[in-house]
């Protein structure tokens, strides 16, 4: 695995364009993301970011451009291969299977190395049964670890939004993922919850061995745990570099002051 | 894994305890009953497997006529005594190697399970096209699949003696046999909601996207429900077929989807338990209700009985339920040893405690 990731490059999009119709939602997007790394894409709303995350998990197949993942084309693949291959996403708007339980949320995601077949399963065959029992026992022991043991049998949709968040991180964590690619982890917490967030992604970027890439608004966020950040507007990158380049960069305040007169 | 065990031996217990009943009914109730109680327990194994579809996977299929249809004929035709298919096959000789063979009365489970298999390979046709396009596609194609069967029923005479069907099929969808299946078919159908490819069946439902992202193939969770549904909607046609002893293709009209479709939502779509009751309920429903299709004379004013009323009567029922109460009778719930278990324990405390209170106030 190592010997195929130059430099310890994680993922690498490689001039990524995609076009809806006559828009350019994202062009000639370039970026390189190293094993372990912490890094941000930022930029005004509609720029593209989402659409950069849906390029990557294979929810859109870009117009041009490869995406490569731990140096493999993976380009067009469908999201459950993306996710068996090792990157796990949330999403904007938390999408939870909200008729499920806390626990039952985060077992969806090993299903997918589920070995016992189909029939056995049916028949619940103690050989199913057995690595069911090894998944509920992985499926706690992750609930445990972010925090939310105790809630593993309510409704997923019950859950306090925070909390509904949290779950979403944790059922991505579930799928034993490399990297993990949060959309605008914050978005809706209050200053209070921001900061445990914050500490939240730093312990389970290590405690897992992770590579982060998210999308956030909130600046204080960004700029307190990112070690990179990438600006676009419109589709095109128009800066990177640490908090601080990026805080004094005439460009990025152009791009969102730009914004904020709309 | 000592819960387990204790859910194991209760189920076995419940199960023992049911055929017990199974056997003193068979013995002791009339005719009647006994064949009400056989086409509940039909209605079961057909709804169970359509709730798979519908309820967990969110799948709106309306294909159970065409799956119960070809499970219908595929036993008719293995059960149907040699002697019989001449007599039914009167006009046009009837089709090689159907002709020259028949099951006798203990082949009659593999006449069933054939009849499955053949439901499920009609699910796997109608499902790899309508599950590989995005959007909703299956209720048109399953409508569409069931009105073909209907129309090659009528037309493939050499295979199913067209309109005027076959008749004189053995008898052998017993009370054991009917209800075997059923248990069988609830119990297999809750131990796939429940396991791994269960919970991967309901993601699909709350969000399939979702669900992608987190690595469940979505195309092969679907089919699996489907064609477990067409399976066991085979066997229920079978079954069907042996009970009633005749069929013809008019049996198998999308009426018996829409019977279906108002079982799995009355009992609540995704609830097995609900399925269950319903279906068994259903049947005696079907029953009871046949006295507002009789001529009713109040005195002066004479009604005459209208024929399909009782399906309108289920019809408004459906509708008020749909406005009253959309969740159905039980919602998504199931009866399971851990619930049973914690009311029985619930009661015990409440009693002990008000026997406590008792003896402190004398
Ligand atoms: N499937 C699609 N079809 C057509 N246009 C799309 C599609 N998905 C995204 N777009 C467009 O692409 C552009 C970028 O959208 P995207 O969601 O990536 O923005 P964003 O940077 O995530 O914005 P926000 O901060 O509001 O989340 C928008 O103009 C959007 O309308
Ligand atoms: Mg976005």
């Amino acid at each position: 695995m190592e010997a195929r990731t130059q430099n310890g490059v994680v993922l690498t999009l490689d001039h990524v364009t995609i076009k809806f119709g006559g828009l350019v939602a994202v062009n000639d997007f370039c970026l390189d993301i190293r094993k372990g790394e912490l890094v941000g894409l930022i930029g005004p709303n509609g720029a593209g970011k989402t659409t950069v995350f849906n390029i990557v998990t294979g929810q859109y197949a870009p117009t041009s451009g490869r995406v490569l993942f731990e140096g493999q084309d993976i380009t067009g693949w469908r999201p459950d291969l993306v996710a068996a291959a090792g990157i796990a996403r949330t999403f904007q708007n938390v999408r939870l299977f909200t008729g499920l339980t806390v626990l039952d949320n985060v077992l969806v995601s090993q299903h997918l190395r589920l070995k016992s077949s189909f029939l056995s399963a049916a028949f619940r065959l103690p050989s199913y049964a057995k690595e069911d029992a090894e998944a509920r026992a992985r499926g706690m022991d992750l609930l445990q670890r972010v925090g939310l043991a105790d809630l593993a049998r309510e409704q997923a949709g019950s859950l306090p939004y925070g909390q509904q968040r949290r779950l979403e991180i944790a059922r991505a964590l579930a799928t034993n993922p490399r990297l993990l690619l949060l959309d605008e982890p914050a978005a809706g917490m209050n200053p209070e919850e921001t900061t445990q967030l914050m500490k939240f992604i730093c312990r389970i970027r290590d405690e897992f061995g992770l590579t982060v890439f998210l999308i956030e608004h909130d600046m204080r966020l960004v700029m307190g745990i990112c070690e990179r950040i990438r600006v676009i507007d419109y589709g095109v990158s128009i800066a990177e570099g640490t908090p601080q380049e990026i805080q004094s960069d005439p460009g990025v305040i152009a791009a969102y002051l730009g914004e904020e007169e709309d | 894994m000592k819960r387990r065990h204790l859910h194991l031996i209760l189920t076995v217990a419940l199960i023992g305890v049911l055929l017990l009943v199974l056997w003193w009914a068979d013995r002791h109730l009339g005719e009647f009953p006994l064949r009400v109680a056989r086409t509940g327990a039909i209605y079961v194994v057909a709804a169970v497997a359509y709730n798979l579809v519908n309820g967990i996977t969110g799948q709106f299929s309306l294909g159970p006529n065409g799956f119960m249809a070809l499970g219908g004929y595929t036993t008719a035709l293995l059960i149907l005594p040699l002697q019989q298919k001449q007599f039914v096959w009167f006009l046009e000789p009837q089709m090689w190697p159907f002709n020259s063979f028949s099951f006798p009365w203990y082949l009659f489970g593999l006449a069933l399970l054939l009849a499955g298999v053949v439901g499920a390979l009609g699910a796997l046709v109608v499902g790899i096209p309508s599950f590989r396009l995005r959007g909703d596609y299956l209720a048109i194609a399953t409508f569409g699949f069931g009105e073909i069967i209907f129309v090659l029923a009528n037309n493939l005479i050499p295979l199913t003696n067209g309109p005027l069907g076959m008749k004189g099929i053995p008898e052998y969808a017993s009370v054991f046999w009917c209800f075997g299946t059923a248990i069988v078919a609830t119990l297999v159908v809750s131990n796939i909601a429940n396991s791994s490819f269960g919970r991967a069946m309901k993601a699909v439902r709350d969000d399939e996207v979702a669900a992608e992202a987190m690595g469940v193939n979505v195309f092969r969770t679907k089919m699996l429900a489907f064609v477990t549904s067409g399976f066991f909607g085979g066997v229920a046609g079978g079954l069907l077929a042996s009970l009633i002893t005749t069929i013809s293709p008019t049996l198998f009209t999308f009426a018996m989807t829409f019977n279906l479709l108002i079982i799995i939502v009355l009992g609540g779509l995704g609830s097995i338990t609900g399925s269950v009751v319903t279906g068994l309920g259903f049947a005696i429903m079907s029953e009871v209700l046949r006295v507002v299709e009789a001529p009713i004379d109040l005195g002066p004013i004479h009604i005459p009985g209208v024929a399909g009323m009782r399906m309108v009567v289920f019809s408004v029922l459906l509708i008020l339920l749909m406005i009253f109460y959309r969740r159905g009778l039980f919602g998504q719930f199931e009866l399971s040893w851990d619930w049973v278990l914690s009311v029985l324990r619930a009661t015990r405390g409440v009693r002990k405690w008000k026997q406590e209170r008792k003896t402190e106030s004398s």
